[in-house]
């Protein structure tokens, strides 16, 4: 069976092809072979979204996973944060939660918020 | 005091066109209605940006702080909180008409200035919907402020109208904050999303997009209760019979951004009539002496990577207008958007300005699997260029040397052949 979907590494979004032996085309660049092969084998996001904090600028922190986490496990991850507070002053990339839900990955601050 | 220049806006556009427009000899200040540097940036909190200017998936926000930490670093100066209402022109310059928040009504005197005002989203009011006029009904880029940075979440059974990069974005949004979205209703015939978006926001979380659909009613006394989608023909005409019914509590709009120019009303600027933003040289500056536009206040961007770079261009050209005191060209040979080209800016090159950049932006009528794009002038073709894939939503550039321009005043024309 032929997977054929669309690369979302980059802008340019090549339609990708990876045939029943593994064989990656539609490519324009090497970033996309190893998406294609990851999507095919054990799909992961980046996932961004936002905790709350006690900042006098906004009342939610954007956040995202240090690393790509399991395309299943998003919504595992999304109910761990619903409790979650920051406080400030938060740094860009400061570590909010530790291993959160079990994926082994950290939820990291997108942004600096000093008060 | 007078300012060499003043930029307007504090997003994308302002803080690199501030960073490439001050230095020992320019003076640059930058205002900024909001409390917070990086615009529209702080409540994209998705990745995907940065991929050209830092070869890297970053997300809104930390795009935005590279550009904050290196304006903090040269110690530009700023004016948060401080609104601009308007401009006008002086014998040396313009009085930037302010209002800060603290310090109450400023008129700051400027050589030039730099629109950097970003855009706005277009409304119900604007497309004219029929129904009722219940609460829940809003645009999308309002919803994504409320949800990312106020933290409300508008609705709890969404449907959304338009499939522009804003829609697509805010149905995973909602949907991963434990929102249903019923749908996504597109009266074009294709989405105007970018590719990566409907891979990663409808389809992993198998939102259905209706194509050639588009809302017919929307009912509800004090609160949206539900709406209505129909089938159109190519003529946007709505087909009988197609009738959906939607029950939900939220409308979100996605249906296009206007360049925000509320601040150029008292100044006679050319606009153009296609991108709502002002008529530009390839130096960035406008019809009116001193003053030049960058980013979404000039025309509505994909990415916010060529903001940056269209900005710093922009940024650097107000800067040789001060320092040098070039003043705009008395010859500007036109550029026309031709055969399947919808648009593209600049719209005029300035001949005495033949050491910037010629970088064409523009966009396509269609969309086709390959193109050349070609630049015409005296039936000679002086630049091309090959693509594939191109697509209204997706801008596409194309750069003209200054030993292209054989053909002396005559205008040149872009076209697409496919």
């Amino acid at each position: 069976m032929v997977h054929e979907f669309t690369c979302i590494v980059c802008p340019v979004g090549c339609r990708l092809r990876v045939d029943k032996g593994g064989e990656v085309s539609g490519h324009k660049c090497k970033r996309g072979i190893v998406y294609a092969t990851e999507e095919t084998t054990h799909p992961t996001r980046m996932l961004t979204t936002t905790v709350k904090v006690n900042s006098r600028v906004a009342k939610r922190l954007s956040v995202r996973t240090s690393r790509p986490i399991p395309k299943a496990a998003m919504f595992d991850v999304m109910q761990a944060l619903a409790t979650v507070e920051a406080r400030v002053p938060v740094n860009i990339h400061d570590v909010i939660i530790h291993n959160v839900a079990g994926t082994d990955v950290d939820i990291i601050a997108t942004r600096r918020l000093a008060t | 005091m007078t300012w060499d220049i003043v930029v307007i806006g504090a997003g994308a556009g302002g803080l690199s066109a501030a960073l490439a427009a001050q230095d020992d000899h320019v003076k640059v200040l930058v205002l900024e209605r909001e409390a917070v540097l990086g615009g529209i940036l702080n409540q994209c909190i998705h990745n995907g940006f940065g991929l050209h200017e830092f070869e890297e998936d970053l997300t809104g926000p930390e795009y935005a702080e590279r550009f904050i930490d290196a304006f903090h670093e040269r110690g530009i100066d700023l004016r948060l909180e401080t609104t601009v209402m308007g401009l006008h022109e002086t014998r040396n310059g313009f009085v930037v008409e302010a209002f800060d928040r603290r310090a109450g009504k400023l008129d700051i005197q400027t050589r030039a200035v730099i629109l950097s005002s970003g855009c706005y989203e277009r409304t119900r009011g604007q497309i004219r919907i029929p129904g009722e006029r219940p609460a829940g009904v809003m645009p999308a880029g309002s919803a994504q402020r409320y949800l990312n940075i106020e933290g409300y979440l508008v609705g709890k059974e969404v449907f959304i109208l338009g499939s522009g990069d804003i829609g697509l974005i805010m149905a995973r949004r909602m949907t991963l904050e434990g929102a249903t979205v019923k749908g996504i209703a597109e009266i074009m015939p294709y989405s105007n999303g970018l590719t990566r978006n409907i891979a990663q926001c409808l389809e992993d979380f198998d939102i259905p997009l209706y194509l050639s659909h588009t809302v017919t009613d929307i009912r509800g006394a004090d609160r949206l209760e539900g709406i209505t989608i129909e089938a159109v023909d190519e003529d946007f005409r709505v087909i009988e019979g197609t009738k959906k019914d939607f029950a939900v509590d939220c409308l979100l709009l996605s249906v296009g951004l206007i360049p925000d120019t509320m601040v150029l009303e008292s100044l006679d600027v050319k606009m153009h009539p296609h991108t709502r933003g002002p008529k530009v040289d390839h130096t960035f500056h406008t019809s009116v002496e001193g003053l030049f536009a960058c980013g979404n206040a000039l025309h509505v961007h994909d990415l916010v990577d060529d903001v940056s770079e269209e900005s710093r261009r922009a940024g650097r050209c107000a800067k040789d207008y001060v320092r040098k005191s070039l003043g705009k060209g008395e010859t500007q040979l036109e550029l026309i958007a031709g055969e399947g080209i919808a648009y593209t800016v600049p719209s005029t090159i300035d001949l005495s300005r033949f050491d910037d950049l010629i970088r064409c932006a523009f966009r396509v009528k269609r969309k086709a699997q390959t193109a050349t794009f070609k630049l015409i002038q005296d039936d000679t073709v002086i630049a091309s260029r090959k693509a594939r894939f191109v697509a209204p939503a997706e801008m596409e550039h194309i750069d003209i040397g200054p030993d292209d321009l054989k053909g002396g005043h005559a205008p040149v024309t872009l076209i697409m052949e496919v």
